[in-house]
């Protein structure tokens, strides 16, 4: 049982960001607008809020700071998110190509800044911002006490993985019960009749490339605390992984909840199999853990991808002048 | 007319190179004034501090951006993105160190069969998204994402478990005995001190059969006509499904190559073990967008990023950190993306019938088209 928690938590760590991302992505193609920067986006929100909790380390506690970084993480990630919506809206430039610029430049840009601002501040010339690990909660008052769930989610928690199931249930409930998620899946699906029926398109395609600004901005952040002590400009691929937790999940948030989970659960094994008897039994080496979500992936591809449940209007910009 | 129109799009890339260096320029000024003007200088000159050692550098560096380059492009032509270069790449890489390490026997061929399983090892882990794309309608972004990590646990797991390739001390694959290695046909001797091999002749002949193939055969026509217009290309005969695998194993047998000739020129390039991407593919995808996808102006556009980053390495002598450069060609991407879309457009509206003394104008800043008179001349 104590293995099935310890799990449970370690999954918990590598889900969440996956999560949170993967839902960022969800509503900028479903309002029409394909985003493969979140690789990117993520990167500049990690930077900007671990620098943050880097120069504010010990004037608060753990928690208030973290949750200032997530609104810094978000913040961040709107601005830079930004750069694409104006290539994507705006001025209809192929989306994967001004997302590619993107993604290049945010690793290159905190590595560049991080180098200056450590040689002020700290007079050495690294491009890894350090962070003493405050953060982590061993465990939550009363909440813990409940059975079962209690050891798997309020023990050695973050509050990042509160703020991830709040994001969850916002998403949905924006998405399928608001004005906004209604006229956000049209312009997805069919942006000129949305236009025809009075939604300016445009307005909607910048909210949905924002938030997921906002959210990658803050899955960026995610990623990094748990499973880190510093921040060396990189997020290591997990924004091109939620791109396919988000198309694995079919662009809903439940089965993106799902598929995070898949995705977490498969990473978490690769990462701890050896210290499970009956898996290190097996002798199957950690490669093949971790190849095996991409290889599922692939696999759902293959029985989905004929009939896709992806947004049709995705990734092909809105021209008034058509039509 | 028709000529200069066939310059259009270097001249948005020349714009966009424009850009990129300005705004390279403001962040140095930004970050340290009294040494930009210098740092900015070591960029557009440090290629050629030591001569013609840096000459030879910069070919060095170009020989996998070129050849990169050229697989994103060709996919381009056909409507595909390739951004599983890195896969590709890291395949050939494999294919390459297990020809160069296992086969003593192949003696003066050694490098050439290494070169072939590289370019064939490529070409599968090309064809895979092509074959997915063409008969199960999966995006080849995905699944070239995908594949690039697969191909990643899967080299790692296989060099590690092979103890004539691993090299446990370094946890990286093992040296490439000299023999192995691609010959330097006398470029060493040329360029002295620089790494460069004939790789980089290699990497120049492929470019040049590529344009050969896309502008003067069938086949290339019907590749090029897919990526322009499916349905038109469709209903004159051309089966899509069919240009789709080749123009993918094509784009993957390139990579391939890549990484073959990087890890078979014995210049300390190892596999290494570690979960991450080569950068190759990555690099690949801005050196077409660059040349905008024609394979003579992927030479171009690759030796141009490779004189950049090797400029760049000079940088450090005044206290700026090389990733100066990749912000530079990021933005230069950037601005790539819609400075085409403008072209295109452009164009449309010229070739649309006007009246003789009448032609359509552009306006950019409020995205407005006038009829406007020509001058008399």
């Amino acid at each position: 049982m104590e293995l099935l928690y310890f799990l449970i938590q370690q999954t918990l760590l590598f889900m969440i960001p996956l999560l949170i991302v993967a839902l960022g992505g969800m509503f900028s193609e479903r309002s029409g607008v394909v985003n493969i920067a979140l690789e990117g986006i993520m990167v500049m929100g990690a930077f900007t809020s671990i620098f943050f909790i880097n120069l504010t380390q010990g004037t608060m506690s753990g928690n208030i700071q973290l949750i200032l970084a997530i609104l810094i993480a978000s913040v961040t990630g709107i601005v830079f998110s930004l750069f694409h919506a104006i290539a994507a809206v705006n001025l209809k430039a192929d989306q994967t190509i001004s997302a590619t610029a993107l993604n290049m430049f945010a690793p290159a840009f905190a590595v560049f800044i991080a180098r200056i601002i450590n040689g002020i501040v700290y007079n050495k010339n690294v491009q890894q911002i350090e962070f003493i690990n405050t953060f982590r909660m061993t465990e939550v008052p009363i909440l813990s006490k409940i059975p079962v769930l209690g050891d798997m989610l309020f023990r050695n928690a973050y509050i990042t993985t509160y703020v991830g199931i709040l994001i969850l249930i916002l998403s949905s409930i924006v998405l399928y019960k608001t004005k906004f998620g209604l006229r956000l899946r049209a312009c997805g699906e069919n942006p000129h009749a949305a236009n025809t029926a009075g939604i300016k398109v445009e307005r909607i395609q910048y909210a949905g490339v924002m938030i997921s600004g906002a959210l990658a901005g803050i899955g960026g952040l995610v990623f990094v605390v748990p499973t880190s002590t510093n921040f060396n400009a990189t997020v290591s691929g997990y924004g091109f992984l939620a791109v396919a937790v988000l198309i694995f999940g079919q662009w809903k948030p439940k089965y993106i909840l799902l598929a995070s989970f898949f995705f977490g659960f498969m990473k978490a094994l690769s990462n701890s199999y050896a210290s499970i008897p009956f898996l290190f039994a097996l002798n199957i080496q950690s490669n093949i853990y971790k190849m095996i979500p991409y290889i599922a992936t692939v696999l759902v591809l293959i029985f989905t991808s004929k009939k896709s449940a992806a947004p049709r209007a995705s990734g092909i910009p809105f021209d008034r002048m058509q039509r | 007319m028709k000529k200069k129109r066939d310059f259009a799009p270097f001249i948005s890339s020349f714009a966009a190179i424009v850009c990129g260096l300005i705004i390279g320029f403001i962040i140095l000024l930004i970050s340290n004034p009294s040494e930009a003007v210098a740092g900015f200088g070591t960029i557009l000159t440090g290629s050629f501090t030591h001569g013609s050692k840096g000459v030879g550098q910069v070919l060095y560096y170009a020989t996998p951006l070129i050849l990169c380059g050229l697989s994103v492009g060709f996919a381009f032509k056909t409507g595909l993105f390739n951004i599983g270069g890195s896969g590709q790449f890291l395949m050939g890489a494999f294919g390459g160190i297990l020809i160069g390490l296992t086969c003593p026997k192949l003696g003066p061929f050694q490098w050439v069969v290494g070169l072939l399983f590289a370019t064939f090892l490529g070409a599968i882990w090309g064809a895979i998204p092509g074959i997915l794309k063409a008969y199960f309608n999966v995006n080849e972004v995905i699944s070239c994402i995908m594949l690039n990590y697969i191909s990643l646990f899967w080299v790692n797991m296989a060099v590690k478990g092979n103890k004539v390739l691993f090299n446990t001390l370094r946890n990286e694959s093992k040296d490439i005995p000299k023999v192995a290695t691609i010959p330097k046909l006398g470029l060493d001797k040329v360029f002295d001190g620089s790494s460069v091999n004939s790789g980089i002749i290699i990497a120049i002949v492929v470019a040049i059969l590529l344009y050969i193939i896309l502008e003067k055969t069938t086949f290339g026509y019907e590749l090029k006509a897919c990526g322009l217009n499916k349905n038109a290309s469709k209903y004159a005969g051309i089966s899509e499904n069919r240009s789709i695998v080749y123009s993918m194993v094509i784009a993957g047998a390139i990579a391939g190559l890549a990484g073959g000739i990087m890890l078979l020129s014995g210049t300390g390039r190892h596999i290494e073990i570690k979960d991450v991407i080569p950068n190759e593919g990555f690099n690949g995808i801005s050196v077409a967008l660059l040349g905008v996808s024609n394979p003579i102006g992927v030479i171009f556009s690759g030796l141009f990023i490779a004189y950049l980053t090797a400029g760049g390495f000079y940088l450090q002598l005044f206290h700026f950190s090389k990733e100066i450069i990749d912000i530079i060609v990021a933005v230069i991407i950037y601005f790539s993306a819609f400075a085409l879309i403008i072209k295109k457009f452009i164009e449309k509206l010229n070739d649309r019938k006007l009246g003789k003394n009448e032609r359509m104008t552009y306006n950019v800043e409020d995205h407005t088209i006038t009829k406007t008179k020509k001058r008399e001349v």
